[in-house]
């Protein structure tokens, strides 16, 4: 499998120690770990944020020496944060994500392909916290990048978005792309995730297949949390 | 549609431009009777300097304005709300009054460096994505302490003719303004309009958070230092020659993302456009004052701008309800 991200270095001070990682395409990988462990730290860093260090080379390319124009068609990322400040339409804040502002691209084939074509024309400050999540994906989708990185995607939405959600995950990654993304839900990471990372404390604990990564021992040690009789309890 | 909308901009600047240099039209045919070469003196270096001063500060207020709004991702940030003009007459004042250097170069650094200290303290107590009570607070705040200040300053000078002599360009003045003072609020002006619309993709960016800008390779840090420092010296160096005027940079950019569909980076041009015309048109009105009156032009935007950002607060409070 040909690799799409490569990480070499890569820590924030205080929050990561320094780690290699490779992401190879038509992968979904997920980032688990307790609040606090450092999911979203790492996000940044392979992200490129200012406040990383490390080299982050996406198809080849070292994604700090890109123009931001040029840096989308690479890195789509997508915040934590579900808070917007200007009431913008949908059609024009997905348009945002786009490299080139002058062309619509297809903005409605991606809103359409989340089952919300219908915000299109809405304000985002009319929209429910759900709506919202969903436009804020459909942002990170349009620019087609060869990486996505998403933090907590699915937070904020009921079952069946889940599933919806992570089902058009995976038909991005057919596409060629390289999925990351974090999640709380330990089921959904292990049912549709292709490799799992397990972070704690700023440091990779595990990185493995799902099942691997979330073994019994991994789960009760990092989460505190085990299973017993079809549920989760506190260990 | 919107290439209609800037040519009817840019129409109305040319016809109001036009407005300010042929009033009073009265005494123009008179001084062209008795002597053309006087009557062109008053066009070019009185009127024209004045016309242009409300168009620069004007342009600069509004630009200011919206990135200050941008930036901060508050519709009511604004270089008076935030203390920045304020600091600006602070910083003047001083240079004027109390150091002594009194030239257009001097009030013009303290000016300056008064509107940066005060941004600057505004992003410290703020912090960058502030809330609107936190923002007005800190702003209210700063706006107390450099009109408090402003007062000392005249009060501690020297002169005893401080205060009489401040309080009409304090308030606020295009009056008798020289080509070189034109020249020192103007080419600080145009050169951060300048540098603003070239922030313009960047800030409409920051809208999808700071994180995914920065992911996007903006680097939203550096960024905003740069537009706290270039407002700084725009708003600082104009507030230097005409005084402080509010409003403006607040009514300029709200009514510009009308037109741009709520972006705020974009809004920045047009934002600097509708300034312009807004302070040109109100510097034509005080004109209209009783004889032997003369009405500061800050007093008047005050007048017809803070029922408009009273308005703007009820909004925002009506719509945020659950």
């Amino acid at each position: 499998m040909t690799s799409r991200l490569t990480a070499h270095a890569l820590s924030i001070s205080g929050r990561l120690t320094p780690c290699d990682l490779t992401f190879s395409a038509g992968s979904v990988t997920m980032l688990v770990g307790p609040n606090g462990a450092g999911k979203t730290s790492l996000l940044h860093a392979l992200a490129g944020l200012p406040e990383s260090c490390g080299k982050v080379l996406v198809d080849g390319d070292d994604i700090h020496a890109l123009a931001p124009v040029r840096r989308v068609r690479h890195v789509a990322f997508l915040g934590a944060s579900r808070d917007v400040r200007w009431p913008l339409s949908v059609r024009d804040f997905i348009a945002l994500g786009l490299p080139d502002q002058s062309q619509p691209g297809h903005i409605e084939e991606v809103l359409d392909s989340l089952e919300a074509g219908e915000l299109a024309g809405r304000r985002l400050d009319h929209l429910s916290t759900g709506e919202r999540s969903r436009v804020m994906i459909a942002r990170a989708l349009v620019s087609r990048s060869s990486v996505l990185l998403l933090d907590e995607p699915i937070a904020n939405l009921d079952p069946k978005w889940q599933l919806t959600i992570l089902a058009r995950l995976r038909s991005e990654a057919d596409r060629g792309t390289a999925v990351i993304l974090s999640i709380h839900d330990l089921d959904l990471a292990r049912q549709h995730g292709d490799r799992v990372i397990v972070i704690d404390k700023g440091e990779i604990v595990a990185d493995s297949t799902p099942s691997q990564a979330l073994s019994e021992a991994v789960i009760a040690e990092i989460f505190g949390v085990s299973r017993s009789g079809g549920r989760w309890v506190r260990a | 549609m919107i290439k209609a909308l800037y040519i009817t901009i840019g129409l109305s600047v040319l016809i109001l431009t036009g407005i300010s240099i042929a009033i009073p039209l009265q005494s123009l045919p008179a001084l062209f009777e008795t002597d053309p070469d006087l009557g062109l003196i008053v066009i070019s270096e009185l009127r024209l300097p004045r016309a242009l001063l409300a168009l620069v500060y004007g342009a600069i207020l509004g630009a200011s304005g919206a990135a200050i709004q941008a930036l901060f991702a508050n519709p009511l940030a604004s270089p008076d709300i935030t203390g920045a003009t304020g600091g600006a007459a602070l910083g003047a004042v001083t240079m004027a009054y109390l150091i002594g250097f009194a030239s257009p170069l001097g009030i013009a650094i303290g000016g300056v460096s008064g509107a940066g200290i005060a941004l600057a303290l505004l992003l410290l107590l703020a912090g960058p994505r502030a809330e609107t009570a936190t923002l007005l607070l800190a702003g209210i705040a700063i706006s107390t302490i450099t009109g408090a200040g402003t007062a000392l300053a005249l009060a501690l000078a020297p002169s005893p003719f401080a205060f009489y002599d401040a309080y009409d360009w304090l308030m606020g003045s295009l009056v008798d303004r020289s080509l070189t003072q034109l020249a020192f609020a103007g080419i600080p002006a145009l050169a951060v309009l300048f540098y603003l619309t070239r922030c313009a993709p960047a800030l409409d960016r920051l809208v999808l958070g700071e994180d995914v800008a920065e992911a996007m390779g903006h680097d939203i840090g550096a960024m905003r230092r740069n537009i706290i420092a270039a407002t700084a010296i725009g708003v600082g160096a104009a507030v230097s020659v005409c005084g402080a005027v509010g409003f403006i940079g607040l009514v300029g950019p709200v009514l510009a993302r009308k037109l741009t569909g709520g972006h705020p980076g974009r809004a920045i041009l047009p934002a600097a456009l509708i300034g312009a015309i807004l302070l040109l048109s109100a510097d034509i009105a005080v004109r209209f004052a009783p004889p032997d009156r003369s009405l500061p032009i800050g007093v008047l935007t005050a007048i017809l701008g803070a029922p408009f950002f009273l308005s703007l607060v009820a909004r925002m409070r009506w719509s945020a309800r659950p």
